[in-house]
């Protein structure tokens, strides 16, 4: 019967959530013990945030570079390519930074997360940790969700800068835009609570959803080389889309 | 109280399918007890038991007097910190270099120091004879100096139980012979209650007190390990003289050979 299928699929569904709720709730309360011990949220800020950092401020580098040129074309036209430097800059930190960071985030230091957590789980390391009673969930886990959560407001704003150094150097020294332009309408154009205040929730939003996904999606693999290949593809997928829908709330709440 | 840990009547399995039943085991303190038996004959399970891991749908398990499927999650905690456990591949951590391997449970439950830590955790790998490996990775180290790193960190805190899950499987036999000596020796030395679930019979009787044999979860035999080489068992004979037919068939259980060739009527 196909209204039994739907009402199956209902039900399994919010059961999925619902778990998936409480996991979420039980890594943030686990959270809270990370005071007493620091080392563990450094050490993992220094993995998955300083190993991102490269592909990260790369990204931006060319984002900038599009932007300026994309930019100037548009602008041109109207006779504003003085304001260059105000449209990359806003661009960059109320959208493209914040998005953009959180997905490449996702494709590089979620599917690490998840694959090291699933591979922990198939060699039996989270199991032995349970058994020195040991919590996997406080030693393993919440130290891993903070660090993404600290790592992806830092990256986002290492992409911004690095995306308006590209546009510098692609609007005023290639293009020849005004220097003095560039700079002064991008100074006074941005506001730092609406503008750069805006873009940091979002990328602390985004840190709390691409980490718990990833951490979720590899606690929860099934313990085998496919089972570990799913949850990391999984991890891609839901945390990309999880991020642009995110955005889209955000956005809609932020400049109603 | 002479056992440590005591099974009695225990059920259990997943869905329809029975893994344990009717299971009534004692593990007196100070014993090093052996689990024997084939492939899936329930084996492991009745550690994940002990451990709390997994909880049985009938019947009782003591450890130290308390009943483990009556305990909350910090109940289980407290009790596991006086349990040592080895994995089948022994679980080490690999973000982690096998001095910090051994060091963890004490980092993690002592409010130790770091020197103190350090001469303890030499020591415990000095026991284990790897002392001079405590720099290396476990990617570094052979499956059996994995299973004596394991074996050091199982036994980090001295603990009452220690519960070795196939230690020898995989092993060369220098490898198997030097693990059987340490099991032996490390039970002895602190005095613990160890549970050995193997199904390697040399090792195995060379070193356990008591045995118990498992077939499709029920206990088929037990006794001493020379009571056991003599029994008339049919199970035990067959385990023990490793003869391919029996009690254990050769051929998984369905339509015969001429059936399937179409030389007789399908049953």
């Amino acid at each position: 019967m196909i209204v039994e299928k739907i009402g199956g699929f209902v039900r399994s569904t919010m059961a999925d959530v619902g778990y998936a709720a409480r996991s979420f709730f039980s890594i943030l309360a686990n959270c809270l013990g990370l005071w007493r011990r620091p080392r563990l949220v450094t050490d993992q800020i220094h993995f998955i945030g300083n190993y991102s950092m490269v592909i990260i401020a790369v990204s931006g580098l060319f984002v900038g570079f599009v932007l300026a040129y994309q930019g100037y074309y548009t602008l041109n036209r109207y006779g504003s390519e003085e304001a260059l430097g105000l449209l990359v800059a806003l661009s960059l930190v109320r959208e493209l930074g914040p998005v953009v960071t959180a997905l490449l985030f996702a494709g590089r230091a979620g599917t690490s997360l998840t694959a090291e957590i699933g591979l922990m789980k198939a060699g039996e390391q989270l199991a032995a940790m349970e058994m020195m009673a040991v919590n996997p969930i406080q030693r393993v886990l919440a130290p891993r969700f903070l660090a993404g959560i600290i790592a992806l407001p830092i990256l986002t704003s290492i992409f911004n800068a690095m995306g308006i150094i590209g546009g510098y150097v692609v609007g005023v020294k290639l293009i020849g835009v005004d220097n003095g332009s560039f700079w002064s309408q991008m100074q006074s154009g941005v506001e730092v609570f609406q503008d750069i205040g805006n873009g940091v929730v979002k990328s602390i939003v985004f840190g709390f959803a691409v980490s718990f996904v990833a951490l979720f999606q590899g606690y929860e693999a099934q313990p085998t080389p496919e089972g570990v290949a799913r949850a990391t593809t999984r991890t891609v997928v839901i945390s990309s889309l999880l991020v642009l829908w995110l955005d889209f709330l955000l956005t809609a709440w932020m400049f109603q | 109280m002479p056992n440590l840990v005591e099974i009695r009547d225990i059920q259990f399995g997943y869905g329809d399918r029975t893994i344990l039943s009717e299971l009534r085991m004692d593990f007196p303190r100070g014993k090093l007890i052996a689990v024997m038996g084939g492939s899936g004959s329930g084996k492991t399970t009745i550690l994940r038991l002990i451990g709390g891991q997994i909880r049985a749908q009938l019947g009782s398990i003591k450890v130290n007097g308390q009943e483990v499927s009556a305990l909350d999650t910090q109940g289980l905690y407290a009790i596991r910190r006086k349990m040592g456990m080895l994995f089948q591949h022994g679980a080490l951590f690999t973000d982690l270099n096998v001095f910090d391997n051994v060091a963890f449970p004490m980092r993690e439950h002592t409010n130790l120091s770091e020197a103190m830590i350090r001469d303890l955790v030499l020591l415990k790998l000095q026991a284990v004879g790897l002392r001079n490996a405590a720099g290396l990775m476990p990617a570094e180290i052979s499956g059996g100096m994995a299973r004596r790193v394991a074996l050091a960190r199982a036994v980090a805190l001295d603990p009452e139980l220690i519960m070795y899950d196939e230690p020898f499987a995989g092993l060369d036999p220098i490898s198997m012979g030097v693990a059987a000596n340490l099991i032996r020796n490390l039970n002895d030395a602190l005095g613990s209650t160890s549970i050995l679930v193997s199904h390697d019979v040399h090792e195995t009787f060379a070193i356990a007190d008591y045995v118990y044999f498992l077939s499709k979860g029920k206990i088929v035999a037990q006794g001493t390990p020379e009571e056991m080489r003599v029994s008339e068992d049919p199970y035990v004979k067959q385990f023990v003289h490793a003869e391919a037919d029996g009690p254990v068939p050769f051929h998984y259980p369905g339509a015969s050979l001429q059936a399937d060739l179409g030389l007789e009527k399908r049953t």
